[in-house]
């Protein structure tokens, strides 16, 4: 069975189509990346996928689930890591997996073990009881990493997961999320701006571009089809040069105040 | 019950975390209590009113219920798009739960203010009228609480973002409380008024307590009760559909 089946995916809001029917799987235990630039559609896929937000037309499986219909097993096989933070900062460590476990209905003596098992795993087991406050960008997305496998999910969803990490935190997070792949068999979908960390992780990429599905097949497919050395150029090619024009959202702004007025 | 009890704990464990944020909140009442208590004191004297602090106190009381209710049910804007709430609307559990856990939670949080409101108004020279009504003046203080943080959920469910958030406070907290005869006498007052008053659901939590620590009551305790409690089922039902119906 596939992990992920989309057919004729589209989503419109007030007249604008932000993604226009898309279809595509991702096989399970397969490490696939979702390319694309800025507002191509990227981050609505993934709310449509994760039973945030209801498609206008087409279908979604997830393990054979429909994300509307099914939303609570659905919900149970998947966890994720957001494009924007969502840990509660004036919690522990221990405290945030904790909440996430008590959510998950993950029976407590089981949640402990898993607890201590995953903060170890992202070497936060030490720092269990600091706030998350006191915490650099790469310790919360590590712990928001080990808070997304906490109740054993089949799909794991990061939406941009690597931005502003440097490149230490970049390549200790993706051997941990390559192991778990290996080991659990764990099917891992995720979106980046980094190519070269599509070119190296993914097994199969799709590039999305103005809500449509443009080329998706292995990187190195990709690059050969346009005869360049990178998936970087390859992408370039098929996405041209020209810097998107994205009006600034209601959401952007926010981002803005964020970071004026609570330094995470 | 373990996703109430867990969110309902989320919201208390910040709250005590933030000190600053206790002491900050905490100076708008105080000002008001202190600045408007003493200065109009001689007049409402004179008018043959009695003592202001003593009239005053469960106006500010409930104000300042009133602001951190709101608030609380306010910051679901922002916390649904950077903070854990965002993790909750994905977790396999209904959002009526999320929601009643995150109402009762900022209520609790509201009512100690108001508590704390209410001991610094003792040292202000408030005198609570008869002790064995403290207790009814503490249910109208949690009553008014979830009312309240159960608007704000349901406002914030309606919003996308912080834009129309100044006329949420301008049209919408502000008239609650200057139209709730937290800051004068009900009595004598023009027609108009007096039915906008009586709209009002904070009135009648006001008015409640009043009741109970002060024995001055204007629409009676009964009334006061049957019409918060009464409001905050319906709300906390509206706040709950609407919840549930968020996309983000």
């Amino acid at each position: 069975m596939e992990a992920i089946e989309v057919l004729n995916l589209t989503k419109k809001f007030n007249g604008f189509t932000a993604v226009d029917n898309i279809s595509f799987s991702v096989h399970a235990g397969e490490i696939f990346a979702f390319l694309g630039p800025n507002g191509a559609g990227k981050t609505t896929t993934i709310k449509m996928l994760t039973t945030l937000l209801n498609q206008t037309k087409g279908s979604i499986r997830i393990n054979g689930l429909d994300p509307q219909k099914q939303q609570d097993q659905v919900r149970r096989s998947f966890g994720i890591v957001f494009q924007d933070p969502s840990l509660d900062d004036e919690l522990t460590a221990f405290e945030n997996l904790e909440f996430h476990g008590v959510l998950y209905q993950v029976p407590q003596e089981k949640r402990r073990e898993r607890i201590k098992e995953l903060l170890q795993l992202v070497e936060l087991w030490d720092r269990k009881h600091s706030l998350v406050k006191t915490f650099s960008g790469g310790m919360k997305r590590r712990l928001e990493i080990a808070r997304g496998l906490l109740h054993h999910p089949q799909i794991f969803f990061l939406d941009e997961p690597t931005l502003g990490l440097d490149p230490q935190t970049r390549n200790r997070m993706w051997n941990y999320l390559q192991n778990l792949n290996k080991k659990e068999n764990i099917t891992i979908f995720f979106t980046t701006h980094y190519m070269e960390e599509a070119e190296r992780i993914a097994q199969r990429v799709a590039i999305i571009d103005y809500g449509k599905i443009i080329s998706l097949g292995k990187p190195d497919e990709l690059i050969k089809e346009t005869g360049k050395n990178s998936l970087e150029e390859a992408f370039l090619v098929l996405t041209g040069h020209a810097v998107r024009q994205e009006e600034a959202e209601s959401i952007d702004q926010m981002r803005l105040h964020r970071r004026m007025w609570r330094r995470h | 019950m373990d996703v109430i009890y867990i969110l309902w704990l989320r919201q208390l464990k910040r709250y005590l975390r933030s000190k600053s944020r206790i002491i900050g909140s905490l100076g708008q009442p105080v000002l008001f209590l202190f600045a408007l208590g003493f200065g109009f004191g001689p007049i409402f004297q004179k008018a043959g009113q009695g003592n202001y602090i003593q009239f005053l106190t469960p106006g500010i009381i409930a104000m300042s219920i009133l602001f951190t209710s709101i608030f609380s049910g306010i910051e679901i804007i922002w916390d649904r798009q950077f903070g854990f709430l965002k993790e909750t609307l994905v977790a396999p559990v209904p959002r009526w739960q999320i929601m009643v856990g995150r109402t009762l939670g900022g209520a609790t949080v509201a009512t100690f203010q108001g508590l704390i409101v209410f001991v610094i108004s003792l040292i202000a020279g408030f005198k609570p009228q008869n002790p064995a009504m403290l207790i009814f003046a503490f249910l109208i203080m949690i009553l008014t609480a979830i009312l309240f943080t159960a608007l704000g959920t349901a406002i914030a469910s309606i919003l996308t973002d912080m834009q129309g958030f100044q006329l949420i406070m301008n049209f919408l907290i502000m008239p609650l409380f200057f139209l709730s005869g937290a800051l004068f006498p009900l009595n004598g007052l023009p027609k108009i008024l007096s039915i906008l008053i009586s709209l009002d659901p904070l009135s009648y939590g006001v008015d409640g307590l009043r009741g109970s620590l002060t024995g001055l009551s204007h629409y009676n305790l009964t009334v006061d009760f049957t019409v918060l409690i009464i409001i905050s089922v319906i709300l906390t039902g509206l706040g709950s559909y609407l919840f549930s119906k968020i996309q983000i």
